[in-house]
């Protein structure tokens, strides 16, 4: 395997690790409105609290690694997509300062306001960063220097905006059950019934999605036709998702979570097999498309980011998964907690 | 205003912001090391409630500095994309390592020593308060190195020609230990120590001066002073370092910093003045030791210290900016030294706590090293200019081709109002909890990891 297969593969990685962790303090935040008492909207806060900063890390470390590895990528894509990642950048900003700031007043206007602030910003972000990928399994047209050659407008199409949805519902469901998995009494019996909401919501996008990607992206299926076997990640995903309602029933909630974690995995997987060999995929003019060839840095820094993510990402596991250890079981509020 | 002026702009305001934040981690950082040491150390609850103080401020300042920091690695591809492609190869490898080495430790260990206080024994959340000083140490190797790397290249080679043209990396290491990355480092190191003592000295004194909290603001001024004094004297010795670095690297931005325009002289320090870059010379105070500077630089009176005649005129860095963020910055450290000492002469004279007039000085010093923290980045950074990359990259090729002006200064607004009411916040929340003062049940001292003695209070403290 090349070097740049492997560093797509790691990039992937990372994004996965993103959306799998921050995907569900994200859907907290969407559901966060929801909840009404005080007390039941610092426990959502603080069911994320240790773990959402370290969470966000995986995202700058990803876009750290995407600059190494792939700088013609990071630089077209960051550079063309101004206006939404600009708005991503101030809601990832709210959302940090809302978890930060809103418990340390008593004020119901200080705290209503900061609630809102770390609800819509959470939303904004997770559609954001579906409307991002929308682009990117569409197609966003590049001129033959591999400039980014459309719109802020071009990019808000239909099927976009699907996918942005479509991850609402995904992190909303993913959160959801995060929530169930954490939390006791009142709180968890009533994310207990409306998991099965946000299952429901994922599921219709999710076919929505699907269906809008088979009729007017036929070319994301070409590496299954190529390798059959490929068919199992797609079989996979499924499976995932029809166990997530199966486990939740069952009060397994763990399971339904790691079911969960399997659906986010999946539909980045497949997600990367619709876009490879591609990194950015021109339409029109698919010859002016990034490659992991043509937008690949040395296979000299390849190596060299090779040998560091060997270092890197074992330790980065290891405690990534003792904070989790350490902080797992219901929240209890504590004088330490937001 | 250009897009080239906006852009500049934005990259400056985001990141001088930032800067606020990362220099308060680190040097706070290291004190919450040395205070939560003493209490495992000494087992005196009066160092458990400074660590427990001191880590809510911590807490306050990191979140801050995290929400602030994903902006500048967005930065440098949504405006800056003609750069990102040119230097990608290099740069980018060292802006990823201090994503995996240093922002997982840090963030990770952070929830431990913000939230574990009852999850962990006390050694363990000792090893985390360690682990979070040293990831914010080590965040600083990297983002260092990556701009040492734009002052003085090293171990690239360039490939291609014209536009497309970048440069691809031959050495790590060489990369890593550019010629001017280690001293760099130290000198960042050491202001940012200055800056953690000097919030710990400003709060202690206020709480001297007031009255309050007396047990508690006597300790934490101690351990203030203690590191004020060692960053004091670092910044003395790695400004030195510097200085003659910038003077062997970079001769273009020492004449700036220092305002000389002959192009092959011994060179008198100027004290302060103002330059007329039209006329090509300072308008100010010398030091009265004639050829001060050549000594400084070379240890000998009468060497030569290029100045900017010696140089193209479009190679030359905006003179006046440099030179009174330079001298600014110097004057600053000079007299934080002074103030340091003072401080430690009357504490070892024990009366300390009745030197009113020295204790308000020291309230209002908190600003000082940032503002020197501010003044030193804009000399290293404008004392670059016109380049982006020294020598390899002007400044003006280096913007997004893609990139409107107008969503530029669109976006800059937005910035510019979503980080005023940041800091206003930001401040309303430290000078509130400033005025809360330390908690005394923190003064007992905790029942351990199983411990239920602090469940469920109000709303967080």
């Amino acid at each position: 395997m090349s070097l740049n297969v492997l560093w797509f593969i790691l990039i992937g990685v990372l994004f996965i690790g993103y959306a799998i962790l921050d995907g569900f303090d994200l859907g907290v935040g969407a559901w966060h409105l929801f909840v009404k008492e005080d007390e039941e909207r610092r426990i959502l806060l603080n069911a994320i609290g240790p773990v959402w900063d370290g969470n966000e890390v995986w995202l700058v470390t990803g876009g750290g690694a995407l600059f190494a590895a792939f700088p013609e990528a990071y630089a077209t894509v960051f550079s063309g997509f101004y206006i939404p990642f600009m708005l991503l950048l101030y809601a990832l900003i709210f959302r940090a300062v809302a978890i930060e700031f809103r418990s340390k007043q008593p004020m119901h206007w200080w705290r209503q306001m900061w609630d809102v602030s770390f609800s819509v910003s959470s939303i904004v972000s997770a559609f954001l960063v579906g409307v991002a990928l929308g682009n990117l399994i569409y197609g966003v047209p590049l001129a033959p220097d591999h400039e980014f050659a459309g719109t802020f407008l071009g990019m808000l199409h239909p099927y976009a905006l699907l996918i942005g949805v479509t991850t609402v519902a995904l992190f909303m469901m993913h959160g959801a059950i995060y929530v169930v998995l954490k939390t006791e009494g009142p709180l968890h019996e009533k994310f207990r019934g409306w998991v099965n909401s946000g299952i429901i919501f994922f599921i219709i996008c999710y076919v929505a999605a699907t269906v809008a990607t088979l009729i007017y992206i036929p070319r994301v299926t070409s590496s299954m036709k190529e390798y059959p076997a490929l068919f199992g990640v797609a079989l996979l995903n499924m499976l995932a998702i029809a166990n997530i309602p199966r486990e939740v029933h069952h009060h397994e909630d763990l399971k339904a979570f790691l079911s969960s974690c399997a659906v986010i995995t999946a539909l980045l997987a497949l997600f990367g097999l619709g876009i490879f060999p591609n990194l950015v995929i021109s339409t029109p003019g698919p010859e002016n498309s990034l490659t992991i060839m043509n937008a690949a840095s040395s296979s000299r820094t390849l190596e060299i980011m090779g040998i560091i993510a060997l270092i890197g990402v074992p330790v980065v596991l290891a405690y990534t998964a003792s904070i989790h250890w350490i902080f797992r079981g219901k929240v209890k509020l504590t004088n330490s907690s937001y | 205003m250009t897009a080239l002026a906006l852009a500049r702009s934005q990259f400056a305001f985001t990141v001088a912001f930032h800067y606020i934040y990362p220099p308060l981690s680190i040097g706070l950082g290291l004190i919450l090391v040395i205070m939560e040491g003493l209490y495992l150390r000494t087992g005196n609850p009066l160092y458990h409630q400074m660590t427990r103080f001191w880590v809510r401020i911590f807490g306050l300042i990191f979140a801050v500095g995290v929400a602030t920091g994903v902006v500048m690695e967005f930065e440098f591809g949504t405006n800056w994309a003609t750069y990102s492609r040119y230097v990608g190869d290099v740069f980018g490898s060292a802006l990823a390592s201090e994503g995996i080495f240093a922002f997982f430790l840090e963030s990770g260990f952070l929830a431990i020593l913000l939230f574990g206080w009852d999850k962990v024994s006390k050694r363990m959340h000792f090893l985390s308060t360690l682990l979070v000083a040293f990831g914010a140490h080590f965040s600083a190797v990297w983002i260092t190195v990556a701009n040492s790397w734009m002052q003085t290249p090293s171990g690239y080679h360039i490939v291609g020609e014209g536009l497309k043209a970048r440069a691809e990396i031959t050495s790590f290491w060489a990369m890593v230990f550019s010629p001017s990355s280690m001293d760099r480092l130290l000198h960042v190191y050491a202001a940012a120590w200055a800056t953690g003592a000097w919030l710990v000295i400003s709060v202690s004194s206020y709480y001297l001066l007031k009255k309050r909290h007396l047990d508690f603001a006597k300790a934490s001024l101690k351990v203030g002073l203690a590191v004020a004094f060692v960053s004091a004297v670092g910044n003395m010795i790695t400004g030195d370092i510097s200085a003659k670095g910038v003077a062997r690297n970079q001769p273009e931005k020492l004449a700036a910093m220092e305002g000389v325009f002959e192009p092959n002289a011994p060179a008198d320090e100027h004290l302060f003045g103002w330059v007329r870059a039209g006329e090509e010379r300072v308008r100010g105070v010398k030091a009265p030791i004639g050829g001060l500077l050549s000594w400084l630089v070379h240890g000998d009176r009468t060497a030569p210290v290029p100045g900017l005649k010696s140089f193209p005129a479009d190679e030359r860095p905006p003179v006046n900016v440099v030179f009174q963020a330079y001298h600014g910055m110097v004057a600053i450290g000079v007299f934080l030294f002074g103030l340091t000492l003072a401080g430690l002469f009357f504490l070892w004279r024990g009366t300390l706590a009745e030197r009113r007039e020295l204790l308000w000085v020291f309230v209002f010093a908190v600003l000082g090293p940032q503002i020197a923290n501010q003044l030193g980045w804009i000399t290293a950074e404008v004392g670059r200019q016109p380049w982006i990359v020294y020598k390899l990259l002007r400044t003006s090729a280096a913007l997004s081709k893609t990139v409107q002006a107008g969503a530029i200064l669109g976006s800059l607004i937005m910035f510019a109002l979503i980080y005023l009411l940041l800091f206003a916040v930001f401040i309303y929340l430290l000078d509130h909890k400033i005025r809360q003062g330390p908690e005394e049940e923190d003064l007992v001292l905790p029942v351990g990891p199983s411990g239920m003695s602090d469940l469920l209070k109000g709303h967080r403290a």
